[in-house]
């Protein structure tokens, strides 16, 4: 199993955590990551609102770098996916689109390379019951919610799960022995950038999905996405501040959910990266295994 | 020599401003063949037919052709015009300026003559081709077939009936009523469902010219237009319906619960049920997937108990065949399946329910009494949100279409929550309120004035749940606000859509259907209740969404038609059909697999061959399923097939006449 590997700018810089734990849960499952070499960033928010060719053509250039190694391409990243598979839909829908775009990056990319989502690859095609078979710390008693975002799934015509209820988060968080609890936040809007540009309306969003994980009774946040982890983990404070209400709600990538129950080392996952303590949330799922080892 | 006469009508101004219909007329006299050419401002009024009659006598014409409107409304006006005038009405021709020229080119009105002088040109060489046709007359079964036993077959049947012919329904559910039995009220007058039902399903089932055959469902349909031959398959009721008295004691000892599909599965019934109360026939039936003893091999208690011997636990499915003059297709409709809106959350959160829910949550013999409660615990909801168009107007999820009943259905079912639930909130979201019907609209302003319905105009964007209360989260775009409702429980207007296998019924029979699998009426605005098959016609909303009134509406017109043709003994069919030039048909079957009628089979013949006798396969048009639509005659490799009336021969003189 081989696929080229999108990290995209956040995973390099305030989403470390989710480009380690990415490469250690490949590396434990024995998918074969080919980082695109040189790759470009996927021109995310600021390339479609500025010219719509150029945001095409941006992640064509990744692209069609996969395309020339014969491989598909996995994305971690929720802008980066949504922004590499308009392309990847637009190149395929016309002939026309297909001969501008590789005029414009000067390299052919016919959508043959696909653009994969992480989460996608991990449930679809490596498959529920084998990542199932490689769990050996399972996520025992552990209550997480799975957050989608807005981009993950939508608009429909890009997302690989239904876009007002999607499953597949939760179904692996179940694969890795934990508890998906049904919340309806899922693909709620994180705010964004908002929590920056309008901090009164950024904040109130954060604090929807939070007080809404906090109702259902949830021990942690699982994402796909750099920048809601950014808005839930390092805004919590914040959010806390303004509502007076204790969330302690510590968030995780999936892929660290996924390397903890593969028996990988916290550290090596990145998870000791967060803002929000997540020692709690460690110590319990210690502790449930010691039980289980215990007669 | 032929001897042809050429009429240019003016319509009025349609043809005449756009094209110059004297000059038209002068340039046909030099055609080949044209003795007579004229011009006139109606031509299909009297004063203009019997200007086309007296030219045929004056100048001894043979052949006639009007150029005028499209032959689809006037077609027959001329052809009966030739027949007073002692011509065969198949000697006419028929030449568009007015759709294929006036209309497309209003604004050249040089060329647009041109145009026309060529399109007359055309028809004058084809009518000099054109060959007199006798019409056949084929008897006629005088027996109908309603398929569906809803209000719109119902009706259908009664009105059949009460013309004093024979009728059957045929229904698939063990019992008549359909939807309408389902419903509470009725609007805009509020009168109870049932009571204005059930009179009528025990009028056609006490009818002397009526039978009914429920749990039933029609297999296979042959034949044609008087003569249809249908399969019926009578599905085993396990209940000999002869000998059951409908005593009830089998249903009240069945030790078998299954959610009531009558119910939407509020409420349970019995492995052996009768659907609801007012059920006709009023007599039981087995399910057998629930049943134990179908299950296990054991119990039998309601066998045991039976004091009638009713129960027949041996009876297998039955099929008949049946021949029917004319068919009545009324099989009504689904329910779109609201579970693709994940925001919405129906099917997750159990009072988030459908309009056809609620029917049964306020009706007096359904699951709560009549008393409006919620699902979930049973309590009486302060807090009802409707949201219309779920599935409707959506071509993302749902159905294009407006379903054309839920903005009437929501402000009956607001003002029952207002009447009954006096300290109740009731807030609508809305795209549009639609409400085209006498007494619709001041239906509607009762709702909101006087029942204090609360309409928002926006959509809904997300449902969720939360310390027991339902947050319905929409947008108010009259206030250009975002709004959060705290409801205790949610309507949906679910979108009417057509049967799970319409489109197999109407493949079986024979007709066409809409990309939404409805069926499709012969014209939108003449023909509405026929099919473009003969002797089919559509009732309700099987053909598209409708409420009450319009279906019986409908099913009455429907009833007439075939009232028309059930009055004759025998009828005419038109002449211009398919037939086959056996000395040249390959018999490969071509036209078979084409003919969307099914009115071509291969047959064998005898000939004589160097000495011997062989058999060899040709084709064979069936005259009375052929409806002259052309397909086989393009599909025939060795040219074959040929229309009458459309031969290739004449078609050639048209292309002719234009191209050389």
């Amino acid at each position: 199993m081989k696929y080229a590997y999108f990290p995209g700018c956040s995973l390099s810089s305030t989403g470390l955590e989710y480009d380690m734990s990415t490469r250690k849960v490949a590396q434990a499952l024995g998918i074969d990551l080919w980082e695109i070499p040189e790759w470009n960033c996927c021109g995310a928010s600021s390339a479609h609102l500025t010219d719509q060719l150029l945001a095409l053509a941006l992640p064509a250039r990744n692209l069609a770098i996969a395309e020339a190694e014969g491989l598909d391409v996995a994305i971690p990243c929720a802008a980066c996916y949504a922004r590499s598979k308009a392309t990847e839909v637009e190149v395929r829908a016309s002939k026309e689109m297909e001969q501008t775009i590789s005029e414009v990056i000067e390299r052919p990319y016919t959508g043959k390379a696909r653009a994969r989502a992480l989460l996608d690859i991990f449930v679809k095609d490596y498959g529920l019951d084998a990542i199932g078979t490689m769990v050996n710390k399972p996520l025992k008693g552990l209550k997480v919610v799975s957050y989608y975002g807005c981009l993950l799934v939508r608009p429909p015509k890009l997302g690989f799960d239904d876009p007002e209820d999607p499953q597949s988060m939760d179904s692996l968080i179940e694969a890795l022995g934990g508890t998906p609890l049904n919340w309806a936040f899922k693909t709620e809007c994180c705010g964004a950038a908002h929590a920056t540009a309008q901090g009164e309306i950024g904040l109130s969003m954060i604090e929807r999905i939070l007080s809404g994980a906090k109702e259902v009774g949830a021990d942690c946040i699982a994402t796909a996405c750099p920048l809601c982890m950014n808005n839930l983990d390092m805004r919590q404070n914040q959010a806390t501040a303004k509502t007076g209400e204790q969330y302690n709600l510590p968030i995780f990538y999936f892929t660290e959910l996924m390397g903890l129950a593969l028996g990988l080392k916290p550290e090596e996952l990145g998870v000791n990266k967060h803002f929000v303590n997540t020692s709690e949330v460690l110590n319990k799922l210690n502790e449930a295994l010691t039980r289980r080892d215990t007669p | 020599m032929k001897r042809v006469g050429v009429f240019i009508c003016h319509c009025g101004t349609n043809i005449a401003q756009a094209v110059d219909c004297e000059k038209v007329a002068q340039n046909a006299q030099a055609f080949p063949g044209v003795a007579f050419s004229t011009d006139y401002k109606y031509m299909c009024a009297e004063p203009g037919q019997d200007l086309i009659k007296k030219a045929i006598s004056e100048h001894r014409l043979d052949r006639v052709v009007v150029a005028s409107c499209s032959p689809r409304m006037h077609e027959p006006t001329f052809r009966k015009c030739l027949e007073r005038a002692g011509l065969n009405p198949y000697l006419l021709e028929m030449a568009n300026i007015r759709e294929h020229c006036a209309w497309v080119h209003p604004d050249d009105k040089e060329r647009a003559t041109l145009k026309a002088t060529e399109l007359v040109r055309m028809a004058v060489a084809k009518v000099i081709q054109n060959e007199p046709l006798d019409r056949s007359t084929i008897p006629i079964t005088k027996r109908a077939l309603v398929i569906g036993g809803g209000i719109a077959g119902i009706q259908a049947a009664l009105d059949i009936a009460n013309a004093g012919h024979l009728v059957d329904i045929v229904e698939k559910e063990p019992s008549i009523g359909g939807r309408m039995a389902q419903i509470d009220k009725t609007f805009p007058t509020l009168d109870c469902s049932a009571c204005i039902l059930t009179p009528k399903m025990v009028e056609v089932a006490n009818h002397p010219n009526v039978r009914l055959i429920t749990y039933s469902e029609v297999e296979k349909v042959e034949g044609y237009v008087g003569n249809f031959e249908v399969t019926i398959r009578q599905k085993a009721r396990s209940v000999d319906l002869s000998a059951c008295t409908g005593c009830g004691l089998c249903t009240e000892k069945c030790p078998t619960k299954v959610p009531s599909e009558f119910e939407m599965e509020m409420m349970n019934r019995k492995a052996i049920y009768t659907p609801f109360p007012q059920a006709i026939p009023n007599k039981p039936v087995i399910d057998r997937e629930n049943c134990r003893y179908f299950k296990t091999g054991k119990c039998g208690v309601c066998q045991k108990l039976c004091p009638a011997q009713a129960v027949d636990f041996t009876q297998e499915d039955q099929l008949v065949t049946e021949r029917y003059g004319a068919i009545v297709v009324a099989t009504g409709f689904d329910l779109f399946d609201d579970s693709v809106y994940g925001e919405y959350g129906y099917g997750r959160y159990k009072d988030v329910i459908t309009g056809l829910h609620f029917e049964r949550l306020v009706n007096a013999s359904g699951p709560t009494m009549g008393k409006i409660k919620r699902p979930s615990d049973g309590q009486e909801p302060k807090n009802v949100v409707f949201i219309k168009c779920v599935g409707s107007r959506d071509e993302a999820k749902g159905k294009a279409y407006c379903s054309k009943t839920c903005c009437m259905y929501t402000a009956k079912h607001a003002t029952l929550v207002r009447e009954k639930i006096k300290d109740s909130n009731v807030y609508v979201f809305y795209m549009d309120v639609r409400t085209p019907g006498k007494g619709y609209e001041e239906f509607y302003t009762r709702t909101t004035d006087q029942y204090g319905a609360k309409y928002l105009r926006g959509r809904v964007s997300k449902i969720y749940e939360k310390g027991g209360k339902l947050i319905v989260r929409g947008e108010d775009t009259l206030l250009g606000r975002q709004i959060e409702i705290e409801a205790d429980m949610v309507v949906l207007a679910t979108a009417m859509v057509a049967k799970e296998n319409a489109a197999e019924l109407a493949q079986m029979i024979g007709f066409s259907y809409d990309q939404d699998n409805f069926y499709t009426e012969a014209h939108p605005k003449l023909a509405p209740v026929e099919t473009h098959t003969a002797g089919v016609f559509l009732a309700g909303a099987c053909q598209g969404p409708k409420d009450i009134p319009d279906s019986v509406a409908q099913a009455s017109a429907a009833a007439v038609k075939v009232c028309g043709l059930l009055s004759k003994e025998r009828m005419e069919t038109e002449p211009t059909i398919s037939i086959v030039n056996e000395a040249i048909c390959a018999g490969c079957g071509m036209c078979v697999t084409v003919c969307p009628y099914k009115a071509i089979e291969l047959k064998f013949i005898q000939e004589r061959v160097d000495g011997k006798v062989i058999n060899r396969r040709v084709a064979s048009v069936n005259s009375g399923l052929c409806q002259g639509c052309g397909a086989c005659t393009v599909a025939c490799r060795s040219a074959a097939l040929n229309l009458k009336h459309f031969t290739n021969e004449q078609i050639l003189a048209e292309v002719d006449a234009l191209c050389l």
